[in-house]
């Protein structure tokens, strides 16, 4: 199946490890990955609220480029998801703001006529793959790890514009995913909260208190390792996870992983295939528990 | 039909019924609070029940001790918001057979709040933050006359809408992540209430209502989890309300804070190079000049180049680059340069 692959910044910036997994797993999952390379950056929600024309334009612009090519975008960053998801809500039903939107990218190439569909790849696993297709491509069981949930607030919230309540088991798949792999989830009221990240900058004490308060959540609840199919989550989960255990005062020493590094792992890539060994929290002691070293 | 409820009681051994302190650490407060008694019920109701038919019945027919607070059951008055299944919902708004997971439905108060009794929490939380914004109009003009009324184009008022609507049930408050580790953030009601009298246009007082630069609690203090808008039984959207304040503020000049210079900074890194800087991002949000808050975020970002994590130190453009930069010319805003 081709897709247009929109991997995020962050994928292609501080979060290499899931640039290079998302790659890797596309193959066994039948994806004909067609990376949007001249897509610019969402904005990340930050522009959207500063500037919605001009959030909207560029927005539009990828949008217009996956449509374009004739194929579904796939995202694997909830907070790519969320802005794309918006301003297409609005862009899809709103034909003047398509319009406006048209006026500053028409002579740029490209023209957006609403019908682009945007997709993370948690959602096209279940809606595209399929089930059938993955437990194909399993050739490691994950047995005895037990792991805890973590969606992205963006992936979740608000449900209008993500088609949740149209598609309410989209809430569900990480947890069917990690059974589905061999794993146990771990049920912890953090999986469907907020990492912090949006105000590291703003408030950075808070910040790490929030992401961090959810790790050891899980942690006490008997988690391994969390999975995200956030990236920006992942930075404040993985990469300031030290600090996060500074501010409460807690030992907490979670593994991180990120979506289809989880996935790599059931198709039986090494670790160091899937950049596990470029973590700040060290994940050998996830792995450990399917007898795997990093 | 039958429907089992379980509903959270009070529990006066714990402190759970105390005024919740977030100060003494992190952990959101439901972490510290004792285990909760929760008692089960069977009502017989017709399918249409909604989880505060249930209440009300139980109440009546089965234990006179149960305390519950109602009063419109028709999502007017805002008093019945308590949690149900782990969010906030109003009671007479959800339906029994909707909320019923596991053969059961779960009601309490929320753990973020203090509690008074079984389903009654304490509002002063809510009311403390709502009295803060100064929730009422400083008109510009003189007093009317007794027959008259202070008149406003209705265009003026349609964006205020929204908000209007509120009221002031407190689902919002009780499901917000920053104030569940922040109880001096104003929280999602009362700086939606701040947006509805910064925009009005009658109103005298907009500048003092915009200046959040420097002091904790205010519109930067809003994490954009949505829970707010997610909540809501109303439809406020209480952080769109807020992001609209956010850019009133930013456009009034308000600009010494680190939200601000975050959004310039991610601007200009788009508009140049069409993708995020992120390796200059953190030092601009912060501000250059701020050693102390330089420092505090040193350790990270040491540890993320131990990991091998850190961002390309030349920041590649996306192809096509130039287009994005013409975008910006056009409808860039303040982002042009
Ligand atoms: S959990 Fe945090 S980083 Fe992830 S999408 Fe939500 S706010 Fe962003
Ligand atoms: S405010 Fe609303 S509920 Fe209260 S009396 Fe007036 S109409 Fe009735
Ligand atoms: S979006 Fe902001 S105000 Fe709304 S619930 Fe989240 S943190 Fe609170
Ligand atoms: S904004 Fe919505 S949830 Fe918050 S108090 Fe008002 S009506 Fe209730
Ligand atoms: S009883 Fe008035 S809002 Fe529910």
């Amino acid at each position: 199946m081709k897709v247009a692959f929109y991997p995020g910044c962050v994928s292609k910036g501080a979060c290499p490890e899931l640039y290079v997994s998302a790659k890797a797993i596309a193959e066994p999952l039948g994806l004909e990955l067609e990376e949007l390379t001249e897509a610019p950056c969402t904005g990340a929600g930050v522009l959207s609220e500063q500037n919605p024309e001009l959030a909207d334009s560029l927005n539009g612009l990828t949008l217009a480029m996956a449509e374009s090519k004739g194929a579904d975008v796939m995202t694997i960053c909830s907070t790519c998801q969320g802005v794309l998801s918006n301003h297409n809500y609005h862009l899809q039903r709103d034909a003047a703001r398509r319009e406006k939107v048209n006026a500053t990218i028409g002579d740029q190439g490209y023209r957006y006529g609403g019908k682009a569909k945007v997709k993370h790849l948690l959602w096209m696993l279940f809606e595209d793959i399929g089930l059938d297709r993955i437990r194909g491509a399993i050739k490691r069981k994950l047995t005895g790890l037990k792991i805890a949930p973590f969606y992205g607030c963006y992936i979740l919230r608000p449900e209008e514009y993500l088609g949740l309540r149209e598609r309410p088991e989209r809430k569900t798949y990480l947890e069917q995913l990690i059974t589905l792999v061999g794993a146990e989830p771990v049920e912890y009221r953090g999986a469907t909260k907020c990492c912090g990240f949006p105000m590291l900058t703003f408030n950075r004490e808070k910040s790490l208190a929030m992401g961090g308060s959810h790790i050891v959540e899980a942690k006490e609840k008997g988690a391994d390792m969390l999975v995200t199919p956030c990236p920006l989550c992942h930075l404040n989960l993985d990469g300031q996870q030290p600090d996060a255990a500074k501010v409460l005062r807690k030992d907490i020493g979670v593994p991180i992983f990120h979506l289809p590094q989880l996935l790599g792992l059931a198709f039986g890539f090494s670790p160091a295939e899937l950049r596990l060994n470029h973590h700040v929290v060290p994940t050998a002691s996830a792995l450990e528990k399917v007898e795997l070293k990093v | 039909m039958q429907f089992t409820i379980e509903i959270g009681r009070y529990n006066p051994e714990g402190k759970y019924s105390d005024a919740v302190s977030r100060e003494e650490g992190y952990p959101p407060p439901w972490d510290k609070a004792p285990p909760r008694r929760y008692q089960t019920y069977t009502v017989d109701l017709p399918e249409h029940a909604v989880v505060l038919d249930g209440l009300i019945a139980i109440r009546e027919y089965q234990d006179e001790s149960l305390a519950v607070r109602c009063a419109c059951r028709s999502a007017i008055c805002g008093s019945c918001a308590m949690w149900i299944n782990g969010h906030a919902h109003l009671a007479c708004k959800s339906k029994l057979q909707e909320f019923t997971k596991n053969g059961k439905t779960r009601v309490e108060s929320p753990p973020s709040m203090p509690v008074v009794r079984d389903l009654v929490w304490g509002m002063d939380p809510f009311w403390q933050k709502h009295h803060a914004v100064t929730p009422w109009l400083e008109p510009k003009q003189p007093m009317p006359g007794p027959r008259e009324e202070y008149r406003v184009p209705n265009a003026a008022m349609e964006n205020l809408i929204q908000e209007v609507s509120c009221i002031s049930c407190g689902c919002c408050l009780m499901d917000c992540e920053s104030f569940a580790i922040n109880d001096q953030f104003l929280g999602p009601h009362a700086l939606a209430k701040a947006y509805r009298y910064a925009a009005d246009p009658r109103d005298a007082t907009v500048q003092q209502r915009l200046d959040h630069d420097g002091h904790g609690g205010g519109i930067w203090d809003c994490t954009h989890c949505y829970e707010c808008v997610q909540q809501c039984p109303k439809g406020v959207a209480p952080l769109d309300q807020i992001l609209k304040l956010r850019k009133m503020a930013v456009d009034a000049g308000f600009t010494k804070n680190p939200g601000t210079r975050h959004a310039d900074a991610f601007a200009e890194s788009v508009r140049d190079s069409g993708r995020l800087n992120e390796l200059t991002l953190m030092p601009k949000s912060t501000g250059f000049f701020n050693i102390v808050g330089q420092l505090q975020t040193l350790p990270s970002a040491i540890n993320m180049l131990r990991a091998g994590k850190l961002p390309p130190i030349v920041h590649h453009k996306i192809p096509g680059v130039q287009r994005i930069k013409t975008i910006f010319q056009r409808v860039g805003g303040r982002f042009k340069k």
